[in-house]
């Protein structure tokens, strides 16, 4: 009992944001600031696009004899790179499947870490877990041969799911039993998840016969997730929303999920009324790392468009999604909904970052960095009200400031 | 709050009108750009300015993980691709994958970027370049570091389409490990590598067998730490993205000289330039081989630490290749660095022009002069054949 009052002290902001329901005009809120938060990322995007374009803010050093080559030339460039951001994520069949294939391991992970958020635990391990997932689910998709997809698809992702799980159990029974802190251990879960990989990765368990660099074989084509032909759009995504439903439905239909959610808002309460802080801690973990877990697995079993096949195991093969897992669930607010739109809003950034990248030729980390600044614009809200006034005058008396600041 | 956001914009805006938006307007003729840039200059910075190409002709670039700034192998195919641009004033477009996962989805945008030759820079794009040439044939690929693909197992047809830029870089590799074995003080070398990849291997197999030549002709007994030709192991930089890893580097150059290397020979990219940073940190008592280009250009401020470097000249065979693709003379047959055709070497000695002694030099041209001949048989197995 005693650790946890430390760890009480040590936290004062526990994680699932959101009470069971707010109040009509707080969510209106919440939901303008979460928007006005895009506007100004954007803004912001744009100014440093130009900022950083020495060609276009040359321009700007003769502003006054001519005003509308600098104007001209920061239209230019913003319009070019953001219509190839809108291109390339919304602007076609194609582009709008890309964007489900990008989102789909980030609403997985998402779910993980939102799913802990809940639990009032902060599951920075999805990053290890998705290893996990990523290193089984392409182990069973190479070695096992000649299975029909509609079993060997499963196998590989129950198998991911397993390996996430435990590697999420870990964290959550360190927890649970010595009061160890869960940010600490998973994020160190993840240097021994990303550190294992790499060992594997030279032992003939993963590697490719024939390779001495470190890749593994290609997927049999029967775990292959299967795909709209000529599109993105894989069976992955809709693995994706089946387990935002899951984890609807275990939250708020279950009792498992009533304890989860009762512990994440006050383990005191929740141990007085006689539950199991601990086991529930373990058990939420343990979910969350099988939903990380199961978005490694869509990274190596979902093919690219080109090759038809999925990208080989190799070091980076689940690239951040542990990271932007955790803006994902912050920016869906810990809810399974909002976690599919926070994936698919930046699965969308993620595909069409790429096509202003190669046409508009803006630098890929600009995508980055107008996500960061929506997440720190989200997660800042009394910043925003400070920016745009109007919100704050027109609902006068209430403290909106503080209630937005817990949505 | 509303007032003080305000001000605080106001004040910025009007100061930054009044510092900055007097000048005179440039009497700016379209089309010529005001200053040539070098090319190792040029590569740092993404954004390119469409300055109004004579030809409707645009030729792209995909890197390999480290980005195009790596100073090394990227920035050297990246310096053909600049060269391109400005003496056959082609559009250019480039994109950077920083993983596996990069390759095919930044070959598919360079296409759906409407290139008409798409340069893929290392062998890890293969599978990528391999899949998009058969699909494209219009479009055409060329690949640093990877042959020209057969059109199917086997065969010794081509996919016409794709040309391979390969380097047979064990034989500068050699020049460089015989140059390292004479400048050692302490009568041990060291290598690393980014990675276990035979394009990087063959670095450290040419590199171990010029050391073993120059044992042999001179009868002393230098030791090479970090690779072993013969167990085909050694030491390589730690970490996710291992080309990238600055400070990996650092620590593994850093083992080598506790080890007692005085000469290192960094065969990693980006990663290297930590190794640099090593030497540069001994106060002058290791120094460094740099791979890929002239070290002394393209990561000026190690240079007093640089005694050589290996180069493999894929900025040449980039500009070759994208000019042939441009003239319409573009074939599958690859391309094959090698010292007889000066698409791999030694660099200057710069700084060390003066402690490299004459008898050195007369023996490396000698060497030279036997490779190129034959009378001296390079056993990498990471050779192209």
């Amino acid at each position: 009992m005693s650790e946890e009052l430390v760890e009480e002290k040590m936290m004062p902001a526990t994680p699932a944001p959101v009470p069971a329901r707010a109040p009509a005009s707080r969510r209106w809120v919440s939901l303008v600031v979460t928007l006005i938060s895009f506007v100004l990322a954007f803004v912001t995007g744009a100014i440093v696009m130009v900022v950083a374009d020495p060609e276009v803010l040359g321009k700007f050093a003769y502003f006054f004899n001519a005003p509308g080559d600098a104007l001209g030339a920061s239209w230019d460039k913003i319009s070019t790179a953001y219509s190839a951001l809108l291109r390339g994520s919304v602007g076609s069949w194609l582009a709008i499947t890309e964007t489900t294939a990008q989102a789909a391991p980030l609403i997985c992970a998402g779910l993980g870490v939102a799913l802990a958020f809940r639990a009032g635990l902060f599951n920075i391990g999805a990053q290890g877990q998705a290893i996990w997932g990523a290193i089984f689910g392409a182990w069973i998709g190479f070695t096992i041969k000649g299975l029909p997809w509609f079993i060997h698809i499963p196998i590989a992702l129950a198998l991911a799911m397993v390996f996430g799980a435990l590697w999420g159990a870990i964290a959550g029974f360190l927890k649970a039993k010595t009061g160890a802190h869960e940010v600490i251990v998973t994020i160190m879960l993840n240097y021994i998840a990303l550190y294992m990989l790499q060992f594997l990765l030279t032992t003939p368990m993963l590697q490719q016969p024939g390779r001495s660099d470190p890749i593994s074989s290609v997927v049999e084509f029967s775990a292959t997730m299967p795909r709209l032909a000529g599109t993105r759009l894989t069976l992955g995504f809709f693995i994706a929303l089946a387990a935002a439903v899951a984890v609807w439905w275990l939250l708020e239909r279950t009792t498992l999920g009533f304890r989860i959610r009762a512990v994440g808002l006050n383990p005191h309460a929740a141990a007085t009324a006689g539950m199991s802080v601990s086991r529930t801690t373990i058990v939420a973990m343990a979910i969350a790392g099988s939903l990380a877990g199961l978005a490694g697995a869509q990274a190596v079993l979902t093919p690219t468009l080109l090759t038809g096949f999925p990208t080989q195991l190799s070091l980076g093969i689940v690239g951040t999604v542990g990271f932007d897992a955790i803006t994902v669930a912050l920016l869906g607010r810990s809810r399974p909904l909002g976690v599919v739109l926070a994936g698919l809003l930046f699965g969308a950034l993620k595909a069409g970052g790429l096509t202003m990248a190669a046409e508009a030729q803006t630098p890929s980390d600009l995508t980055n960095l107008i996500q960061a600044l929506i997440v720190l614009f989200v997660a800042a809200p009394a910043f925003v009200l400070w920016l745009v006034p109007g919100l704050r005058e027109k609902r006068p008396g209430a403290d909106i400031t503080a209630k937005a600041a817990t949505a | 709050m509303k007032k003080s956001l305000l001000k605080l914009a106001s004040v910025i805006g009007a100061s930054a009108l009044v510092l900055a938006g007097c000048a005179e307007a440039p009497n700016t003729t379209p089309g010529e750009p005001t200053a040539a840039v070098s090319p190792t200059d040029a590569t740092s910075m993404a954004p390119s300015d469409s300055a109004a190409p004579a030809a409707d002709f645009k030729a792209c670039m995909v890197s390999d993980a480290g980005g195009f700034d790596d100073k090394s192998f990227n920035e050297t195919a990246y310096a053909g691709l600049t060269r391109a641009k400005e003496e056959l004033k082609v559009d250019t477009g480039q994109i950077e994958s920083n993983a596996e996962s990069d390759f095919a989805p930044n070959v598919q945008s360079m296409i759906s970027a409407d290139c008409d030759i798409v340069v893929t820079v290392g062998f890890a794009l293969a599978a990528a370049t391999e899949a998009a040439a058969k699909q494209n044939p219009d479009v055409k690929f060329a690949i640093v570091d990877n042959g020209s693909f057969p059109v199917s197992e086997g065969s010794t047809e081509l996919v016409p389409n794709a040309k391979g830029l390969i380097f047979n870089t064990a034989e500068s590799s050699f020049l460089g490990g015989y140059l390292a074995a004479s400048m050692s003080q302490t009568g041990k070398v060291g290598t690393f590598g980014g990675a276990k990849y035979p394009t990087v291997t063959i670095f450290m197999d040419g590199f171990a067998q010029g050391v073993a030549h120059f044992n042999e002709v001179k009868g002393k007994s230098v030791q090479v730490i970090g690779w072993d030709a013969e167990k085909q192991d050694g030491q390589f930089v730690p970490g996710n993205d291992p080309f990238g890893n600055i400070d990996g580097g650092k620590n593994t150059a850093n083992t080598l000289i506790a080890q007692g290397a005085d000469i290192i020979f960094p065969v990693a990219g980006p990663a290297g330039l930590g190794g640099l940073q090593a030497a540069q940190a001994s106060g002058g008592k290791v120094n460094a081989i740099w791979v890929d280009t002239d070290g002394c250009i393209s990561a000026a401020e190690f240079c007093p630490s640089i005694v050589s470097s290996v180069y493999k000249g894929m900025d040449i065979a980039v500009f070759d290749a994208i000019k042939a693709a441009m003239d319409g003379d573009f074939t599958a047959e690859p391309y094959v660095g090698t010292l007889e055709n000066g698409g791999t070497g030694l660099s200057e000695f710069h700084d060390f022009d003066g402690k490299v002694s004459a008898e050195t030099k007369s023996e490396l041209d000698k060497l030279k002069a036997d490779i190129i001949a034959g009378t001296i048989k390079i056993t990498s197995k990471a050779q192209p054949s």
